[in-house]
């Protein structure tokens, strides 16, 4: 019980997929200028890591590895993670139309998302079983939505406030990234 | 060697044939007007419509046999007549609108309260005792509707907002946002108009703006067609009802006012037309057949 606790604060304070490994930064940027579009990116994230990386998980322990195939790992991944996302781009569309439409451009996007890949190839360094990387790979997810909240928070508050001209919008964004990753590290250390 | 090829080929083909049955099993039957009119659309997603963006809009007008093929402002008659045409339905003359701000503070001379050092906003200085001008339902001049106007039609000038008559498409997005709730949308057509948005009255008025409406009342009992009305605290005009009544009042609530602040929409009213049709007849007078006897 103590390791899952750890594992989530690992996964999502210490570890942060955003702040901490520097994954995920496209539509940590692109994506955090409301709220409400943040926690709907950040779900969408979440559901495709809790599928993308067991399945994963099982292509490389019954295919990859008996093969003696583990450096086709990354384009391996990437294939499976692709065609995953365009099956739930189809199942979504036609089972819950009023998700599919308010994901809407976003479940694409995660396609190309590096902390979808990011999290399925670390599960496989870390060397966790199948359940322990589907456990990891959702508090990775969640540590994602936790870091998207949190910047679209204070940027919505910059929306209004007097920035000098060139600073205004993604520059500002960029510095604020920076400064939250540097106050994300005073968690380093804690595990 | 050859297994790497071979597995790479294996698990591509495998992705693409589950896709491919998948694509069958959760296939969505869509139609395929509604893509047509997605493309007819100017894509703006301004809202104008009453719908959450074209894409909404384009559904409706091709599902809903109730919803006119004319509601989108941002596009004009062409787009209209393009989804009339792509929904089967009669391209509805909706009356072209223009937004309208019902202030004059600067013929007022309107003082200010305090000096404000806040944010750049309306909306903020509108939160401190509705805001630094000595009247509490002037424009406040700090630009709100000009920063959600997506048609770039508003811009600031002399601290107050103005609207671009060539680009402003109706689409009401700047109504909504207005803390003092000066801006109106009217129709292009409008004969005549308040100028002024005040809910006080007679003196309260008086005491802070030269111009402003005192909401005397004159005007809605002189109005032979019922259309003007003080009932919501300040002047409202019904302009279907001015437009549908027509010339015929003379545009008698313009003279009733005492402030002159119920004034003629100039290239509207009929006044102003008859007096550029008589300058156009003394101009040619040689050119005018006999009158109808």
């Amino acid at each position: 019980m103590m390791d899952y606790f750890l594992l989530l604060i690992s996964a999502v304070f210490v570890n942060n997929v955003v702040l901490a490994q520097y994954l995920g930064q496209c539509p940590y940027l692109g994506c955090s200028k409301e709220k409400g579009v943040s926690i709907g990116m950040g779900a969408a994230v979440i559901f495709v890591m809790i599928i993308a990386t067991p399945i994963t998980w099982l292509i490389q322990f019954n295919v990859l590895v008996p093969l003696g195939l583990d450096y086709l790992q990354t384009i391996m991944f990437i294939l499976v993670i692709a065609a995953l996302v365009q099956l739930v781009e189809m199942f979504l569309k036609k089972a819950v139309p009023p998700l599919y439409s308010s994901l809407g451009i976003f479940l694409p996007l995660i396609t190309t998302n590096c902390a979808v890949l990011g999290v399925a190839i670390v599960v496989q360094r870390e060397g966790f079983d199948l359940g322990t990387s589907t456990y990891y790979s959702f508090a990775t997810g969640l540590g994602f939505m936790l870091a998207l909240i949190l910047l679209a928070a204070i940027r919505e508050r910059l929306e209004i406030s007097r920035l000098p001209l060139a600073m205004r919008g993604v520059p500002a964004a960029l510095v604020l990234a920076g400064i939250m990753s540097m106050s994300f590290m005073a968690f380093s250390g804690m595990i | 060697m050859l297994t790497s090829v071979l597995s790479l080929l294996a698990l591509g083909f495998i992705a693409s044939v589950v896709l491919s049955v998948a694509s069958r099993v959760f296939y969505v039957e869509e139609d395929p007007r509604v893509e047509a009119v997605s493309e007819a659309l100017p894509g703006a997603n301004c809202g104008g419509c009453g719908f959450a963006g074209c894409d909404a809009y384009a559904a409706a007008v091709i599902q809903d046999p109730s919803v006119s093929a004319g509601l989108c402002c941002a596009g004009g008659p062409e787009v209209a007549a393009k989804v009339a045409e792509l929904a089967g339905k009669a391209a509805g003359s909706a009356e072209p609108q223009i937004s309208f701000r019902r202030c004059v503070k600067d013929e007022g001379k309107v003082k200010k309260k305090y000096e404000y050092q806040g944010l750049d906003s309306c909306a903020a200085s509108a939160q401190l005792q509705d805001g630094p001008d000595a009247c509490k339902y002037s424009c406040l001049g700090f630009g709100d509707c000009v920063k959600v106007c997506n048609f770039n039609a508003m811009y600031l000038e002399g601290g107050l907002v103005r609207i671009d008559p060539e680009k402003c498409v109706a689409c009401g997005a700047c109504v909504g946002v207005c803390p003092n709730k000066i801006l109106e949308m009217i129709p292009r057509r409008a004969r005549v108009q308040v100028f002024c948005s005040t809910l006080d009255k007679m003196k309260d008025v008086m005491n802070v703006c030269e111009a402003g409406c005192i909401n005397c009342g004159k005007c809605v009992k002189k109005c032979p067609a019922n259309a003007i009305s003080n009932a919501e605290g300040n002047i409202r005009i019904d302009h279907v009802a001015c437009l549908a009544y027509g010339p015929d009042c003379e545009e008698a609530c313009v003279e009733a006012c005492p402030r002159s602040i119920l004034r003629l929409m100039c290239h509207n009213s009929v006044a102003h037309k008859a007096e550029a049709a008589v300058a156009a007849a003394a101009a040619a007078p040689e050119q005018q057949p006999q009158a109808t006897a």
